[in-house]
Order: structure tokens, then sequence, then C-alpha cells
């Protein structure tokens, strides 16, 4: 799957750094110690601006799911049709991710699934986070 | 003239009744024929001649000259906007025209100084500000002004246009990188924020209540096509009836599944206009007046995380619904016509149940939908038939509430009271939704 590419700034170049060791991290606010993501300059709880990278277990279950089969990103047209999966944070399931479940067939998906964070290069030197299902 | 307006929005909670109510009134609107795109032959049928087909109709509808408006707001975006691509702009792909047609101007975009220029008689014109939003909160800025007295008699030209070439894949659709918020989406999903919020939830909504998706959607669906067909300007009135069926909706090919294409609005070309003015002004004119109760703008709530949840667009829809109610003074029983925004036909169950119209609570759309929502009968739901029944154009829902109000919606007229209308360009949880009233508050 050739995935678009992000480009990190100065709010997100840490997240992307951790991913890129393989560790997905979350901000978690000093102030009222509530989990993050994605990055934001400041906390949508206390609005607090102080916050730690707290690295997370990488588990967590499957919300809902669809089914790109006419998306409009020219750089996934050729992976169509392809699930786009929502997936919440066991630590904090207010927290989600997108996710392409790579190995499940379309519109497979089971919905309540336990899944795990894998990582994938989609440029040199540039990984980004996917989820897969465990049994 | 004026470039700028702002502070005008009523975008929260705790505002209580809107205090110019029965200082505003709509009394003219016009709407230009809606086409799939421009052939770019028939000059007749550019976006320029059509802003100016919907702005004489609203005119005439009122009884108003041009020389009487001395407001003009005219949002300037294009209907595919900057992901567009050859879809949203003419050029630079394509070759220009002789004047007024040698510009963006005229062909994809609008403008009060394009229109002034090129149509007779607008020479009093004294408030015409640039940054005019799309229609939703459009319909608010001009109520607020013609409250405040900015200007008297007010014109709202609003359109969408669509031209060869896939809608809304150029731009940074068509790029390998994803920079800015796109970064924690464009990854791994599909394009569309509305789009992928909607269907996400919606499945969401399918599981928690045990409803299916086909059931849900295709008897609304259907309906909007049949309240379509009954205006004279609509896509299916002009190039052909859909004549759809639950069993096209269930087989016809899947976007973003279970999203079909039938759930998705279809792009068009085509302006409409309406007309403002004073309550004391609207007395004397042709139409009975129809009143603005209120009007709000912004969004109802936030999103914590990457995708909205069905908890966040229920409690969402929720908010907005009591910012209406509020700003009105009216409540859910006091709603006679509710023409809500349909751009994907899943904005409207989580609209319905959240306004709780005609007694619908979480979980029961689907039932109703399955009821009589016909015009004709004692649910007419989406009266106007919205994009869904009309195409692209945003202002179904508007002209069809101001016909209700009026009494002059032909075969669409309700059998029902239709004394107040809420009705609205509001995607997902925006709180752009205007109220309506015959009668003067």
């Amino acid at each position: 799957m050739a995935k678009l590419i992000p480009v990190p700034d100065d709010l997100s170049k840490p997240f992307w750094d951790a991913i890129n060791e393989k560790r997905l991290v979350v901000q978690n606010c000093t102030g009222c110690n509530t989990m993050q993501y994605p990055p934001r300059a400041a906390c949508q709880h206390c609005g607090s601006d102080k916050f730690e990278w707290k690295e997370t277990s990488g588990k967590g279950h499957i919300l809902s799911f669809f089914v790109t089969y006419d998306g409009r990103y020219q750089r996934r047209i050729p992976d169509q049709p392809y699930n786009v999966a929502i997936v919440t944070l066991d630590e904090d399931p207010g927290i989600n991710f997108y996710a392409n479940l790579g190995g499940q067939p379309p519109r497979q998906v089971p919905v309540g699934a336990a899944v795990e964070v894998v990582f994938e290069e989609v440029a040199p030197g540039q990984l980004i986070h996917d989820w897969k299902v465990v049994s | 003239m004026t470039t700028e307006y702002t502070g005008w929005t009523r975008n929260k909670e705790g505002l209580g009744l809107w205090p110019h109510q029965g200082k505003v009134a709509i009394v003219g609107w016009g709407q230009s024929d809606v086409d799939r795109r421009w052939d770019g032959v028939s000059m007749d049928k550019t976006y320029g001649a059509y802003g100016m087909k919907a702005i004489q109709q609203a005119l005439d509808d009122a009884g108003v000259k041009a020389e009487d408006v001395d407001g003009m707001f005219v949002c300037p975006e294009t209907g595919a906007g900057a992901t567009g691509g050859a879809s949203a702009d003419w050029g630079p792909s394509r070759p220009y025209f002789e004047p007024p047609y040698d510009s963006e101007w005229g062909l994809s975009r609008l403008n009060a100084k394009w229109i002034i220029d090129n149509m007779p008689g607008f020479t009093n014109v004294k408030f015409a500000p640039d940054n005019v939003p799309a229609i939703g909160e459009q319909m608010g800025m001009v109520s607020q002004a013609v409250a405040e007295g900015k200007c008297q008699t007010a014109l709202l030209v609003y359109g969408m246009n669509n031209f060869e070439g896939r809608y809304r894949h150029g731009g940074d659709n068509a790029s390998d990188f994803a920079p800015g918020p796109r970064q924690w989406s464009a990854p791994w999903s599909s394009g569309d924020g509305l789009q992928l919020t909607g269907a996400i939830t919606i499945q969401q909504y399918c599981a928690r209540y045990g409803v299916n998706w086909d059931e849900l959607m295709a008897p609304v669906i259907i309906n909007e096509h049949r309240n379509g067909l009954m205006h004279d300007w609509g896509f299916y009135s002009l190039h052909g009836a859909s004549g759809l069926t639950y069993e096209d909706y269930a087989n016809a090919r899947p976007v973003l599944w279970p999203c079909r294409i039938w759930d998705c609005d279809r792009p068009t070309n085509g302006v409409g206009a309406f007309l403002f003015t004073t309550g004391d002004r609207a007395k004397d004119m042709k139409q009975k007046p129809v009143y603005v109760l209120n009007h709000n703008g912004g969004q109802g709530g936030s999103v914590r995380s990457s995708q909205e949840t069905l908890d966040e667009s229920e409690a969402g829809r929720a908010m907005v619904a009591r910012m209406a109610y509020e700003g009105s003074g009216l409540r859910p029983e006091d709603v006679d016509i509710f023409n809500p925004y349909d751009g994907y036909s899943f904005f409207l169950p989580l609209t319905l149940e959240g306004f709780g119209w005609h007694g619908v609570g979480k979980g029961d759309s689907k039932d109703f939908f399955n009821g009589d929502i016909s015009v004709e009968g004692p649910h007419p739901f989406t009266s106007g038939g919205g994009n869904l029944g009309v195409g692209r154009t945003r202002t179904a829902m508007y002209i069809d509430s101001i016909q209700q109000l009026r009494g002059t919606a032909g075969k669409r007229q309700v059998n029902i009271k239709a004394e107040t209308a809420i009705c609205a360009f509001a995607p997902a949880r925006s709180a752009a939704y205007m109220c309506l009233s015959s009668v003067k508050p």
C-alpha cells in the first residue's frame, strides 16, 4: 500500500520520532494527567500547555469501520477497496486512531476485536503506525 | 463598500432569544436551473448568467428593484473548494472568454463587484462584505446585518459550480504528503472528513441501535428524490427523474461502504438568491413575509481524538438543537417544517434525533423514516427534498421552508400546519440553523 506520507511539524516531531523508533506515544497533560491524541498545543481538558510524551501499550480494540471504494486521495486509489477502521486505545478508550488493518480482507473487520500496533515504512526513514488483529 | 463584517455570529449556548425577532424577514427567492456541469459553450448557462437569473427572480418575487438593494452578500467560494482541481476552477487548463468571462469571476466564482459591474441597477449598494461564509452562516450574517441596520434591503447570493474533472481529487488530495492536521488521518483514510466522520458514526449507530443501514437510509433518500421532483428547477426535474428504488439503492456502487453513491449529493452547477429586508418594509412587499426568529453558527461541542464518535455526534447535535430552540423560543413540538442538511444522507438521522422533531429520539429514525414522511402525510420530513433530491445547491432547504410558510409550495405543500420552520446548511455538528416564522413575533 502506498500511503500518504506524514509531514512532521514542531508540535508533532517528537511523536513521529518515537514512531520511527517503533514506539507509540501520546501527549499526557502534566496538569490533569489526561492523555491526548492527536497532539495539540493545549490540553483539551484543563487548558494547560505542559505535556510529557507517554509511551502506550500499543494495544487497543476496534470500534467501527468502513471500506473505501472511491476515495479522494490519488495516492491511495490503487489500493481500493481498503478498510478504514477506528481503534480505541486500551489505556483510555477516549483516544482513537485510524487503521487499515493490513491482512484483513475488505469488509471482514471484527468490530470489538483486540488489536496491537504495528509499524510500516511509507517513505525512506519514515514509519507510520497501523494496527493488526490479534487472536 | 464594506470589506469585512465580524462579530455577528451566534455560536454558543446561553445567548437567549434573538433580540431582533420581527425586525428581519425574507421576502424573495430565486433559483437558477440546476445542471450537472456548464458545457463551456452556452453563455446563457454560465455560473454568472445563472447568478443573474436567480437574482432577478428574487427581486421579482419580492417586487423590489435593483436600485432598492443596499446590501449584497455573495459567497465567493467554489463548489469543490481548494481540493477541487479541474472541477473547481475553469482555468488554467481551459481558455477564458471575452469579458465578463475573462477570469474565474463569473465562471467559477461570484462576488458583489462582478454582479454590480454586470447587472444593471445596483447603484445603491453600500454594504457588501468580502468575508461571506457558505450559505448556512451566510443566512445568519445577512439577518444580523439587516437587524443591526447595516443595510435595509439585502441580497444573498450563493452558488455551487462543477466543471469537468474528478470532484475534489485535486489540490492537497493529489499530493503524496500529509502536512498539518491531515497527518493524523490521511495516511490511513479516504480524503473527506465529513464523509469519514459521518460514515463511521452511523456505522456505530447501526451497531448500537440494531439498525440495518439500507433500511435506515433508503426510505428517506427515496422520499427526498420524490420531494425534489416537485421543484421545477432541480437537477432531476430538468434532466430526468432518478426513479430510485430500494433495490437500486441497495445495489448501487459503494463509495465508503456501506455508504453508497445515492448517500452523497450530486455536484451540480446552479445559483440561488434570497432577498431580506426589515420587518417594517416587508409588510408592503409582494409576498407574505417570512420572519427570522433566530440564526446560529459555529459548532456543537468538540471532538476529543482522531475521529468523532457516536457519543460526540449525538451530544453535538443535541447542543446545536438547544441553541436553535433557545434563540428562537421554539420547542420541538412548535416546529412545523424541518429541512435539515443532507449533503450526505447519514447526517439526517442524528440531526432529526438531536432536534427531537415529531418526538423522534435516539435510535428511532429507522422506524420514523419507514413510516409516512411524505409531504401529504403527518410527518413531512425534509419536504424540500434537500441536496439529495435536487442536486448540490444547498438552497432547497431554505426555498422549501419559505414556500411552505407562504403556502406556495404547490405539490409539496404540506397538509399539516406550516407557520414555523427550521432549515439549514449545517454539515455534521455545525450549528448553522435558521428558524423562521410566517407570524411576526
